[in-house]
């Protein structure tokens, strides 16, 4: 396998540095890879309450190394951080857990796969989204939906609901955490899917 | 940036309230002044924002299903169809040009060219939500309206995600050769006069209109049918082989013990720069691996590692020699 990738929209990469330059590149390459890294740290450590703050650190060390630098290939400099991440919090833990260690040598697949979720199709995005949607609190969806599909404002929305604004906004932003989340496993799912 | 951190929920749930008041409450300098600094204060906050302000951005395409519920409602509303292409489009790459080309399909009912560039790659979406997906250095042109869907592949390669409609089934036509789909997934690759036809899901139909000889074929998924201008050919392909055919909608190649011959033609589809396998000996070595299309430096780089292979630069091509 090539070492040195280029983006998958062939132009030519920033060599690091702006801080809007790299949250560009983060947003656009980073991102999308989260169904896959999801899925790989969910294979290689155990506990799953720590997986968020994992992904949480890949990003951080991610974004950190780009500020110098940004990296010709996303996909493996995030599995590769991902990878020294898992490894770092072994040693510190005095954990050796036997599957991961094998799963480890998988990480070639996972690389090679994520890059599929850029193409995903306008139709299945929307139904991604509708799927997600579904998993909300009935309050908290009703407001997503009053806010997204029917375009009401906030005070439309908190009248309609007999609730206050901040309360919509609550609703709101309690979604869109758990939306975020959604959306990586049902990426996923849907790719399976199609396989 | 290191040691005791708030846990990623709890920035999550920060950097969401953030988002959510700059939507929908009062949002004035002061707030934007104290927004700025929570998101310098670290670069985990910094990541929990662009995260979930990406995904705010995505539900923007929810509005979609608004645009659907008002269409079953009054009769054919051009624009809420319109709205519902653009809106369930909006973000993509291509989005630009195709919300117009989209538009101008609504608007006659002639058939519109499409081509990309070397080393291009582009998805055109239509009304009826079918999808014709374009790879490098492509030509179609397509007549997509209520009476007719009927598509031309002039040059290159296109994966076709047509939504089925029985009473009028989508035509593509290639070098003479006809492909009428049947609620189907499926790649045309033409070199001038040669048509590959690979059928992923789904069914199709394949038959030579001006040859009266000609009989139809039904084609399966796995299927893969070549046709040059008096012959044509079947033969099935894996699953896995399928999915490396199809490397190219992620703007990758992967090589099975291909030929370095066989993968230099495959790079030249997509890059101005030329690979050139001076000799047989060479061209005959085979490679395995999976490369960006345009990484052609990267493939050279690992040939000559792994073959010990000479390299040079001549005007537009590379050279590779024993």
């Amino acid at each position: 396998m090539a070492e040195k990738f280029e983006t998958h929209s062939g132009t030519a990469q920033p060599q690091g540095g702006s801080l809007s330059d790299v949250d560009a590149w983060f947003v656009r390459d980073v991102l999308p890879l989260e169904p896959s890294l999801m899925q790989f740290l969910r294979h290689n450590w155990r506990n799953t309450s720590d997986i968020a703050d994992l992904r949480q650190e890949v990003y951080v060390r991610v974004l950190d190394a780009a500020q110098r630098q940004i990296p010709d290939s996303a996909v493996q400099f995030v599995f590769r951080t991902a990878r020294n991440l898992l490894t770092d919090r072994m040693r510190r833990e005095h954990v050796v857990p036997i599957e991961a260690a094998a799963d480890m040598d998988a990480l070639e697949i996972a690389v090679d796969e994520p890059s599929q979720d850029r193409v995903l199709m306008a139709r299945d995005e929307l139904r991604q989204l509708q799927t997600a949607l579904d998993l909300l609190p009935p309050r908290c969806r009703e407001a997503f939906v009053l806010r997204r599909v029917e375009g009401l404002t906030g005070r439309q929305i908190a009248a309609r609901m007999g609730i206050g604004v901040a309360t919509v906004s609550e609703h709101l932003a309690n979604g869109l955490c758990i939306l975020a989340d959604a959306l990586s496993i049902e990426a996923l799912a849907l790719r399976r899917k199609k396989n | 940036m290191s040691g005791a951190r708030a846990s990623a929920s709890e920035i999550d749930a920060h950097a969401a309230a953030w988002i959510q008041r700059r939507d929908i409450s009062d949002w004035g300098e002061q707030e934007q002044v104290a927004f700025d600094a929570w998101l310098t204060e670290s670069l985990a906050h910094r990541a929990a924002y662009l995260r979930l302000e990406a995904v705010w951005q995505r539900t923007e395409r929810l509005a979609a299903l608004h645009a659907l519920t008002e269409r079953e409602g009054v009769a054919p509303a051009r624009g809420g169809l319109f709205r519902f292409l653009t809106r369930l489009t909006a973000g993509f790459a291509i989005v630009a040009a195709l919300s117009i080309s989209a538009y101008t399909l609504l608007q006659q009912p002639h058939a519109k060219t499409y081509q990309t560039t070397v080393g291009g790659h582009e998805t055109l979406t239509f009304q009826d939500g079918s999808q014709i997906e374009l790879n490098t250095d492509t030509v179609v042109r397509a007549a997509m309206d209520a009476k007719e869907r009927t598509v031309w592949l002039d040059k290159g390669e296109a994966y076709f995600q047509i939504v089925h409609d029985s009473v009028h089934p989508l035509v593509v036509f290639a070098a003479g050769h006809r492909v009428t789909d049947i609620g189907t997934k499926f790649v045309i690759r033409r070199d001038s006069d040669n048509v590959e036809v690979t059928l992923i899901e789904g069914r199709a139909k394949f038959d030579t209109p001006r040859d009266a000889a000609s009989k139809d074929t039904m084609l399966k998924p796995g299927d893969v049918l070549s046709a040059t201008a008096n012959s044509v050919s079947l033969k099935r392909a894996s699953v896995r082989v399928l999915a490396d055919q199809l490397g190219w909608q992620r703007g990758i190649l992967v090589f099975h013990h291909t030929t370095l011959g066989d993968a230099a033609a495959e790079f030249n589809r997509y890059n101005d720069r030329k690979l050139v396998v001076a000799d047989s000996v060479s061209a005959r070595l085979t490679v395995v691996g999976t490369f960006r299309t345009n990484d052609l430096e990267g493939f050279v780089d690992v040939s000559q590692a792994v073959f010990g292979l000479h390299v040079a630069k001549r005007g537009n091509e590379t050279v590779i020699s024993r």
